[in-house]
């Protein structure tokens, strides 16, 4: 069994009197499409920005691939190889398509205030790679055409798609989708899933929160269920669909 | 970001306006000396310096969005550091202690100085504000522009550093080549003044904070501060370390502002606290603001104007005063033209604002921002429409 790529340990995290995170672990292995599923307010998201480091955990450990990244700041985080979207997306509304991904791209560049003013080679260079780059993930994820639109004209599963592209232009190791299928209808939740397993064929292990059971279920190769800010179960879709507690926490208990 | 073919394109048609402009330039004072008098190459001195404050000021409101409202007192630092370099005040002070060789600098070394003491400023101010944002931030830059002014104030006792409200007289002019600027300059048989003489460096100075700018917008970091402006939780989340980008920005800002401020008291000779008030701040952004925030040449528009049409306006209303005096419609002086000046100023603002929020001459962005294009509503309309009959398939 291969190291895992992410590995949690015991995270805690209180907001006031909210116990959000209550003693979580899991762990990611690589190339592995992980879903994290549970009802509204179980601390999906609050794992989330925990594990991208918007939130700092009160306690615990948090490893990614061997470096310890506990309590460090998000552009560290991102720096390591972990990128995300967001569940409301957050695009630079009046920026094209074209430099919202750019601006994923600034991580894995350099050039400072000289290198902008003065232009030397390696700074041309470099920016032209950002360009390059930048359209390549575009055509990607299949909007391309729409390199030159800003970004808050675009259609809602195409600010989807952009938001992927963005977080791609990071060079992640690993990609942390916040519901990337909420809104959308049939079809783009098919096309999303066709550009999903293309990510995770080109080598990037996907975190995948969803309500969409369904999709989840056809997706993911585990799945962690969180309730009140606890992990109730762990393991393959078809294990935790039929796990109890999962039906309990989503369902109720069933009267006597 | 045009591409680059039709770059290659314009080029040449570039090249053609770029030389008319620049002949424009150049000849610029003469036009304003010999039509209006020296008060308006002096006036056109000022608008480069107030260009430099706005393009500085634009880096920090208009590309990072971080609402600045004491921007004046990176001026007021280049202006006193060049002030003290450069004049009689600091002698007593030093005398004996061996640091005399300070004073009196080169031109190549005070202005490279200025931008960094007052980029270091700018990094004084912007690290306890980095939180803040939008009217907590504006209070806070307020209060560092207020306790500049103070220290300039009152820094006469008990060592006499800034001469106090009195202020710092006898600055020397700025001296290029061993010719000192404030003596006229003897050229191909012309003689040019020193107030055109201030011009032509001035606007040299000037170019060069615009290419800075330029250069800066279309970058690495100048996409990381738009980022940060656009949602500065997304860029943080996106690998940009918001805490340096931030403070790259207020020092930045701040430098241009540094050299603007030497400029200025080598020009004056004479400075004090009262040049440096939160007036200035207002007036420097309400330029950015006006002319249009992240675009340099509504900036430049910006400054232009608002140094421009206050004095146009003193001219307009005193001779009219006059003439109604001559013909005793009236008995005296009714207004004080500052007044008028003044009202009229504020109005016009008053006006823009709700005609123009984008500014005179606002960037794209801004304005598909404050302007969607009724196009751009119908096809998110037509979108959403589109999106909720698929749905409910």
């Amino acid at each position: 069994m291969t190291e895992p790529l992410l590995e949690i340990q015991g995270i805690h995290k209180r907001f006031g009197g909210l116990h959000a995170l209550n003693d979580v672990s899991l762990s990611i292995k690589r190339g592995e499409i992980y879903g994290l599923i549970g009802p509204n307010g179980a601390g999906k998201t609050t794992l989330f920005n925990v594990l991208t480091g918007l939130y700092q955990p009160d306690e615990g450990k948090f490893t990614f691939n061997g470096k310890d990244l506990f309590r460090q700041k998000p552009h560290v985080v991102v720096g390591s190889g972990i990128a995300r979207t967001f569940q409301n997306i957050r695009l630079f509304a009046n920026m094209t398509a074209k430099e919202n991904v750019m601006v994923g791209r600034h991580v894995r560049s350099g050039a400072g205030v000289f290198g902008a003013v003065f232009r030397p080679p390696a700074a041309k260079r470099e920016e032209a790679a950002i360009h390059a780059r930048a359209q390549e993930l575009l055509d990607y994820v299949g909007i391309a055409a729409r390199h030159n639109e800003l970004a808050r004209n675009l259609s809602y599963g195409d600010q989807r798609r952009l938001e992927i592209a963005r977080a791609l232009a990071t060079d992640p190791t690993l990609l942390a989708l916040d519901e990337p299928a909420a809104g959308m209808n049939p079809k783009e939740t098919d096309d999303l899933k066709k550009l999903m397993e293309k990510i995770r064929k080109d080598g990037v292990t996907i975190l995948l929160i969803e309500h969409d059971v369904k999709l989840m279920m056809g997706l993911c190769d585990r799945i962690a269920v969180l309730d009140y800010g606890k992990k109730i179960a762990e393991g393959v879709p078809e294990v935790v669909k039929n796990d109890p507690r999962v039906i309990e926490a989503y369902l109720g208990v069933a009267p006597e | 970001m045009s591409s680059f073919d039709s770059m290659k394109q314009s080029r040449t048609g570039a090249l053609v306006g770029f030389a008319l402009m620049a002949v424009a330039l150049v000849l610029l004072p003469v036009l304003f000396g010999k039509g209006l008098g020296n008060t308006w190459v002096r006036n056109l001195d000022f608008a480069m310096l107030y260009i430099m404050l706005a393009l500085g000021l634009n880096i920090v409101v208009g590309y990072a969005g971080l609402l600045d409202l004491g921007y004046i007192a990176f001026y007021a630092v280049g202006a006193y550091l060049y002030a003290l370099l450069n004049s009689p005040h600091l002698v007593p002070l030093l005398q004996g202690t061996g640091l005399e060789w300070i004073l009196g600098p080169s031109i190549w070394i005070v202005i490279p100085l200025a931008a960094l003491v007052a980029g270091s400023f700018g990094v004084m101010l912007g690290s306890p504000t980095l939180k803040l944002r939008g009217d907590y931030l504006a209070i806070v830059t307020l209060g560092f522009g207020e306790i500049i002014r103070i220290f300039m104030n009152n820094l006469n006792h008990p060592v006499n550093l800034t001469n106090g409200p009195r202020g710092i007289t006898l600055i020397e002019p700025i001296t290029l080549f061993g010719h000192s600027l404030g003596k006229p300059l003897h050229l191909f048989g012309l003689e040019i003044p020193p107030l055109y003489q201030y011009y032509y460096l001035f606007l040299a100075l000037t170019m060069f904070i615009v290419f800075v700018s330029i250069r800066l917008q279309d970058s690495r970091i100048g996409r990381a501060w738009v980022a940060i402006r656009e949602d500065e939780i997304a860029a943080n989340a996106m690998g940009i370390n918001t805490r340096n980008v931030k403070l790259l920005a207020f020092a930045m800002g701040a430098s241009f502002g540094g050299v603007a401020g030497c400029l200025f008291s080598s020009l004056q000779g004479f400075i004090s606290p009262e040049s440096f008030g939160l007036m200035e701040s207002i007036i420097v952004l309400s330029m950015v603001v006006l002319g249009g925030m992240g675009h340099i040449p509504g900036v430049i528009l910006g400054a232009v104007i608002l140094v421009f049409v206050p004095e146009a306006l003193r001219d307009v209303i005193n001779p009219l005063q006059n003439a109604l005096i001559d013909r005793k419609i009236i008995s005296g002086k009714i207004i004080d033209p500052e007044v008028v000046r003044m009202l009229m100023f504020g109005l016009a603002l008053i006006f823009v604002m709700l005609l123009r929020p984008e500014g005179l001459w606002p960037s794209k962005r801004r304005r598909a921002e404050l302007h969607p294009k009724t196009d751009d509503i119908a096809r998110q309309e037509k979108d959403s429409v589109a999106d909720a009959e698929r749905n409910h398939d």
